[in-house]
């Protein structure tokens, strides 16, 4: 029984820590957030209010009013978890009971698993904070994401109805459609970088700034412009596939509601619905989060001082970590607000316009540039 | 017949249609920052701001039963409304006058009136019915309750809601 | 990599295979190759080959059998039907995997460099990545650029067998 003792028990508790952390004190919060501010922000932009009246109902606890925080609403996402979680746990008779209730299961896991490979801080309690600090960052991303598929396509074959199988099968095509033109497009990143590991692409970031902004470190080069130009293609590639593999509007095919009712999930209700909606969330946030590490400097900050490994135990050197994470989830939740922003702007593509535009010219605008960004790399040093 | 619809002919810019989303993108963001600033004013906050005051005059609001200006009834319990009533919300029970009132060999008045509200489709077919103008249809649109029995609007409650109609009335309004 | 996890995911892969056999769902069959090829790839990053493990996800897993899946379910095939099975391909089928284990099990036998562990990997973190990139791209070029225009002869030739004269 030698072996138990070869157990890292010590690197095993605190992946198990920051899993914790990261999923039920930060991602969570965040995706419940983000269902309140697309209700929020989709009112605003369309001259409605959305739901400003639901607080913390403290008159409960003997006083006058409810707690009405400055915006009023705030206690939404709390109602809609207590609803999702109270409504009637109800499966039609018609479906493949097992698949059924897979598929909301598969929808939500990959999309937190996504989230072990990104460093989201610094340094805390002599610890670095990312989950699994793998050597295939990037690479572990995609896989991860390419199975998260699994979860629609099973939802919308077990429903047995004709609704969500459209609904599954346009996912599939959609999605693997589009991981071409994601994985390619962040290839020229990973050129100029040199690395797989996202922990090294941040550090790269810093010592030469940001890749999106690259005088972040106060200085810009003849090569840093001319990088400029294929960075910025492919920031903007890769963002309209990650819109795509995310299935927000305007590619949100799988279940437009017009056509399809309400696509793969059509048939599910209460919480393995709502699985499916936090699935969809925690995609979208893990897929902003790779776009802050890949091309926004992830949790640095220019001027801000960095902590080390050795100073993260100090009280200085933990509020420095958490200002990184803060930082890190800032930066998410703009390009968050950014995605909602565009949903309630777009109008949603038809399918064949979808595939053209995916086949068509993301994937060889994506091929292109990689051979841009080679030539650079290889011409101006 | 079939025919062909002509595509535009789109600019360079157009096609790429990246700055075009950078457009739209900048009209949402207006009518955002405005809904902020508090420019834009469309919505109204229901329980606190209501919208008596813009209701127009033809408004079709929870019927009544009204009084003539010397207080008597004007219904006469003929019950066409209660025949013409679409969801069957109308049920009068007809009575007689009191014998010692004046008008008590020339008309009848109906000993109940009810109009259940949870029914009522607000159609104004009863006011639009009634020989003696006797319903009409008034601005209150919050009928609330709490049991089925609270929607049931009573004879009483129909004259408190409906109050007097002096005179001859156009009821005919063309846009009711 | 703990031997309790590598017996963990060695018996669910195998569970997983023959489940890949014995269903009679097609979709089924599918996803359990599907979770074979995820406990393969946990195999592969337990002996810290973490780009192959993750290749393995993204192509088979996240690839190759999502297209499967899109196929079985665009057929709509049916679960197969129970089969009465013939007594001789039965004894057949036995007498030839029989031979096959006495097969296998020989030559391992005169395998000499099976029977020895391989010697530990001296550095912490491999950059496997780097050395796969640079022995394709130098020891292995003029194959591995063979292979590509190959598949892509072969990728030529299926659009055009399949596709469709308009008429």
């Amino acid at each position: 029984m030698d072996f138990i003792n070869d157990i890292p028990w010590l690197l095993i508790a605190a992946s198990v820590a920051k899993t914790l952390f990261l999923i039920f004190l930060i991602v969570l919060p965040i995706v419940s957030y983000t269902v309140y501010a697309e209700r929020r922000v989709s009112a605003l932009i369309q001259d409605r209010l959305g739901p400003n009246r639901t607080g913390f109902p403290t008159s409960l606890l003997g006083f006058h009013k409810d707690l009405q925080l400055f915006l009023g609403g705030l206690g939404q996402p709390v109602a809609d978890a207590v609803k999702f979680l109270l409504k009637e746990e109800f499966t039609p008779g018609h479906v493949n009971k097992f698949y059924f209730w897979l598929a909301p299961v598969l929808a939500m896991v990959p999309a937190l698993s996504t989230l072990a490979v990104l460093p989201f801080g610094n340094y805390m309690f002599g610890q670095k904070m990312v989950v699994a600090d793998v050597n295939v960052g990037i690479l572990y991303v995609f896989a991860i994401a390419s199975i998260g598929v699994y979860g629609i396509v099973l939802a919308g074959w077990s429903s047995n109805s004709k609704y969500p199988f459209l609904g599954g099968i346009r996912a599939t095509s959609q999605m693997i459609s589009y991981e071409l033109s994601l994985g390619l497009s962040a290839v020229p990143v990973l050129m100029i970088i040199g690395n797989l590991n996202l922990s090294d692409a941040i550090q790269y970031q810093i010592d030469n700034g940001w890749l999106l902004l690259p005088f972040t470190d106060g200085k810009l080069t003849l090569r840093e412009l001319l990088l400029w130009i294929p960075v910025g293609i492919s920031f903007i590639v890769f963002t309209i596939s990650m819109f795509a593999e995310t299935n927000r509007l305007p590619f949100d095919l799988p279940e437009s509601e017009t056509e399809l009712v309400a696509g793969y999930h059509t048939e599910y209700s209460s919480m393995k619905f709502a699985l499916f909606f936090l699935g969809e969330y925690a995609a979208m946030i893990a897929g902003s989060s790779v776009i802050v590490v890949l091309f926004l400097g992830g949790w640095h900050l220019p001027f801000l001082p960095i902590n080390t490994l050795e100073s993260s135990t100090t009280p200085a050197g933990m509020a420095l970590g958490l200002i990184h994470i803060s930082v890190f989830f800032a930066k998410v939740i703009a390009l968050l607000i950014f995605f909602i922003w565009v949903r309630w702007t777009l109008p949603r593509f038809r399918f064949d316009q979808l595939m053209k535009l995916g086949w068509l010219y993301l994937f060889e605008i994506a091929l292109v540039n990689i051979f841009i960004t080679a030539a650079i790399l290889a011409l101006v040093k | 017949m079939a025919y062909t619809v002509r595509r535009p002919n789109l600019t360079f810019w157009e096609k790429i249609y990246l700055p075009n989303i950078v457009a739209g993108l900048a009209i949402t963001f207006k009518h955002l920052r405005k809904m902020l600033q508090g420019e834009t004013k469309v919505v109204m906050q229901y329980p606190e701001e209501k919208w008596d005051a813009h209701l127009p005059e033809y408004y079709r609001g929870a019927p009544t039963l009204v009084t003539d200006e010397h207080g008597r009834e004007r219904c006469v319990s003929c019950q066409l409304c209660e025949f013409i009533c679409p969801p069957r919300a109308i049920t009068i029970t007809p009575g007689e006058l009191a014998s010692d009132s004046k008008f008590a060999k020339v008309e009848k008045a109906p000993k109940a009136f009810e109009i259940d509200m949870s029914r009522c489709i607000y159609c104004g077919l009863c006011e639009e019915v009634c020989p003696e103008q006797a319903i009409y249809l008034r601005k209150d649109y919050a009928v609330t309750g709490e049991n089925r029995a609270d929607m049931v609007h009573h004879k009483d409650k129909l004259y408190e809601l409906g109050g007097t109609m002096p005179g001859l009335v156009h009821k005919w309004n063309p846009e009711k | 990599m703990s031997p309790i996890l590598f017996w963990l995911f060695t018996a669910l892969m195998l569970a997983f295979g023959v489940s890949v056999i014995l269903n009679r769902n097609p979709v089924a069959s599918a996803l359990s190759l599907v979770a074979s090829f995820l406990c393969l790839s946990a195999l592969f990053v337990g002996l810290d080959a973490f780009f192959i493990g993750v290749i393995q996800v993204l192509v088979y897993a996240g690839a190759v059998m999502v297209l499967f899946l899109f196929i079985i379910m665009l057929l709509d095939l049916r679960a197969e039907h129970r089969r009465h099975f013939n007594r001789l391909v039965l004894v057949g089928g036995s007498l030839v995997s029989a031979g096959f284990v006495i097969a296998l099990l020989q030559v391992l036998s005169v395998f000499p460099a099976g029977a020895k562990p391989f010697p530990a990997l001296g550095v912490a973190r491999l950059d496997d990545v780097r050395q796969v990139g640079i022995t394709l791209f130098t020891r292995f070029n003029l194959p591995f650029q063979t292979v590509g225009v190959l598949i892509l002869v072969a990728a030529v030739g299926v659009i055009v067998l399949s596709r469709r004269e308009l008429k």
